[in-house]
């Protein structure tokens, strides 16, 4: 890869493309709530509304072989991954014909097609995980890259600092993207961390670090480019912080007592669609019908996503305990 | 030839057998092992296969099962069961559920060894059987070799398996010595065994227990009671219909197990017993386990804690009515 194919193309098809996949996000998951409400959709579901802009900046830098890594609030990774939303949707749904069998739900999201390896709702689980698929690549010799995301919840977890640890002691390609969203569940950052500077615990491991403006796409995929390129390149860990905010609770049961209403309305403003959005407009690049356009296009894909999934069909219970062991188990003495 | 020795004889045989075998734990390269089972493998296969790891039991774990998703086929050694309480949430919510979780798209055909059992005066914190713990959790297989027939041949086996499998080695079977047939190979691991015939009692046991075990039915065979031995070998699953045999043609049971009696391992199977062979069952079914309470440093306290021959002997007359 040259140097000049790591900067972001600024291209007006390009930035619309990446507004087009934000949109998709916010819309699917503003459908999710909505369909929570009617208990098409139960358990727990935590949505992205503001957090856009990582995804859509990391996800299409990696190549289709490489393999991705993510947490329970993994809709928008899923989706710009390229995992069908219509199966998606299904799995929300907890049908058959969902992206996990519906298995899974909200928070376990898996496409063998796309490398998704999960959305993992232990927080730090993910990332010892990405370790062995990066641990194996190493020992393959594919030249991977392993993109593992993780909140900044999961940084005071043990797990974190293994996996840290692990990833440059044994030199392997991991990349590592914090999405900082200043919460973890309840807890602001500086009640649960002593250093709030949280790319600065990757110097700690000798890993290369960098922070960005995790609400503004451009700046994320421009990093994400750099980030990318080094791993491939140097086959070492790399670890770059998205500064982001969650405009939304936690889950659906969260009553968001531990923070002003004035604070997210703030943040609001600045979020990832209306900046990108608001940027073109004031470059010229956007005419008046493109977001209506991109806006008709994604809600058609939605509601073949909703008439997908309730299209779909229960698995019948007798298959219950299926896939809890693999049904071709080797027989015994072989 | 040495329990210790086997266990290193069929990890040797599985690095050679397929390239994607790696074996990697604390201490397993330079140190040679905590119980020194892979003593001299580093030099013969090189650090990327006999791989040192810092103390990160949950980071190395889930370094195996990622590396077991993608395509390897690790051997995770957790040096003992009391650590491997550190790694549980890889075991648990990763290992064990990975593949119904995400539809059978992805599996992790992982092979975690770990030493189990008290004995060595290892104290409190050294000394747990929490194999039957792990027997709860569907989703992995749980083994406890207690012969060198089975140390020699269950590794083999387990990493031919889809799924995870678990494997205790009792620390004082390590130097235990036997012989090992110059062809000894893979052996089943979803059977139990029957280690000594007998047509009183049925005494159900595995792992370090299995001898103490025979050595009671040795004792109980000097009164002129002929007590059947069931070696488990695989404890998840449980091979009830060698189980139920057994019990229906003796008629009596008694289970031993190294683990505390709460909860344990020995009260699964005697429900299995109670729901599938009750009506064959001339006496109550007996449990000779672990004394609840942590284990004790000093000799005689140890002893006391864990199950011993003249219990089991004990245990055995007294479901056959006889003092």
């Amino acid at each position: 890869m040259t140097a000049a194919a790591d900067k972001p193309h600024l291209s007006r098809e390009h930035l619309l493309d990446l507004l087009r996949q934000m949109i998709r996000i916010r819309r699917f998951e503003d459908k999710c709530a909505e369909l929570y409400t009617q208990e098409k959709i139960r358990g727990f579901l935590h949505l992205y509304d503001g957090e856009e802009a990582v995804a859509v900046g990391v996800i299409p830098v990696l190549e289709k072989r490489d393999r991705i890594v993510a947490t329970y609030r993994e809709h928008g990774q899923a989706l710009v991954r390229g995992v069908p939303m219509t199966t998606v949707m299904a799995e929300m749904y907890g049908k058959q014909e969902g992206c996990s069998r519906g298995r899974g739900g909200s928070m376990h999201l898996f496409d063998a097609a796309t490398n998704f390896h999960g959305g993992n709702a232990i927080v730090g689980g993910g990332l010892p995980l990405a370790i062995g698929l990066a641990l194996a690549d190493h020992m393959q010799g594919n030249n991977l890259v392993i993109a593992c995301f993780f909140g900044e919840g999961a940084v005071a977890e043990g797990e974190f600092h293994e996996s840290m640890n692990l990833a440059a002691l044994w030199g392997l390609p991991v990349l590592f993207v914090c999405e900082n969203n200043l919460y973890a569940m309840g807890t602001a950052l500086a009640l649960s961390e002593s250093e709030t500077d949280i790319q600065r615990k990757a110097a700690c491991y000798r890993i290369a670090a960098e922070v960005v403006d995790g609400m503004d796409v451009v700046a994320v995929e421009a990093a994400a480019r750099r980030a990318v390129h080094a791993v491939r390149e140097s086959h070492k860990p790399y670890f770059l912080e998205c500064r982001t905010y969650r405009l939304r609770a936690h889950s659906m049961f969260d009553p968001q007592l531990y923070r002003d209403k004035a604070e997210v309305e703030a943040r609001r403003q600045k979020e990832p669609i209306v900046r990108l959005q608001g940027w073109l407009q004031a470059n010229n690049m956007l005419h008046p019908d493109d977001v209506p356009r991109i806006e008709a296009e994604v809600d058609a894909e939605i509601a073949a996503a909703v008439t997908f999934a309730e299209a779909g069909t229960w698995e019948p219970i007798e298959q219950l305990t299926r896939f809890t062991y693999a049904d071709s188990a080797v027989p015994a003495g072989r | 030839m040495t329990y210790r020795e086997a266990v290193r004889q069929a990890l040797r045989d599985a690095i050679k057998r397929d390239e994607r075998v790696f074996l990697m734990g604390e201490d397993v390269g330079r140190y040679g092992g905590c119980y020194a089972v892979s003593h001299g493998l580093l030099a013969e296969f090189g650090p990327e296969r006999i791989r040192d790891t810092p103390l990160s039991e949950s980071g190395f774990t889930g370094a195996g099962i990622g590396s077991a998703m993608a395509g390897m086929r690790p051997i995770v050694e957790l040096m003992t069961v009391n650590f491997s309480l550190l790694a549980l949430d890889q075991i648990l919510n990763t290992a064990a559920t990975v593949r119904h979780m995400s539809g059978n798209q992805f599996g992790v055909p992982l092979v975690i060894r770990m030493a189990t059992g008290a004995g060595r005066q290892l104290a409190a914190q050294h000394s747990h059987s929490l194999e039957g713990w792990y027997a709860h959790i569907p989703g992995i297989k749980v083994l406890a070799p207690g012969t060198l027939e089975d140390a020699r041949g269950m590794l083999w086996t387990a990493l031919q398996d889809p799924d995870p499998v678990l494997i205790f080695e009792n620390v004082m079977l390590y130097n235990m010595t036997g012989k090992l047939a110059a062809d000894a190979g893979p052996v089943d691991i979803d059977k139990a065994a029957i280690r000594r015939i007998g047509r009183d009692i049925s005494l159900i046991t595995y792992g370090g227990s299995l001898w103490k075990t025979l050595e009671a039915a040795s004792a109980l065979a000097a009164e002129g009671i002929e007590a059947e031995v069931i070696d488990l070998r695989s404890l998840r699953p449980l091979d009830d219909a060698t189980i139920t045999a057994s019990v229906t043609k003796t008629r009596r049971a008694v289970i031993v197990d190294e683990g505390w009696r709460s909860g344990s391992l020995a009260a699964e199977v005697g429900m299995r017993i109670v729901e599938q062979a009750f009506w064959s069952l001339d006496a109550p079914i007996g449990r000779v386990c672990s004394e609840e309470v942590p284990i004790p440093y000093p000799r005689h306290l140890e002893i006391a804690a864990i199950p011993q021959s003249p219990k089991i002997v004990a245990a055995a007359k007294s479901a056959l009515g006889r003092s």
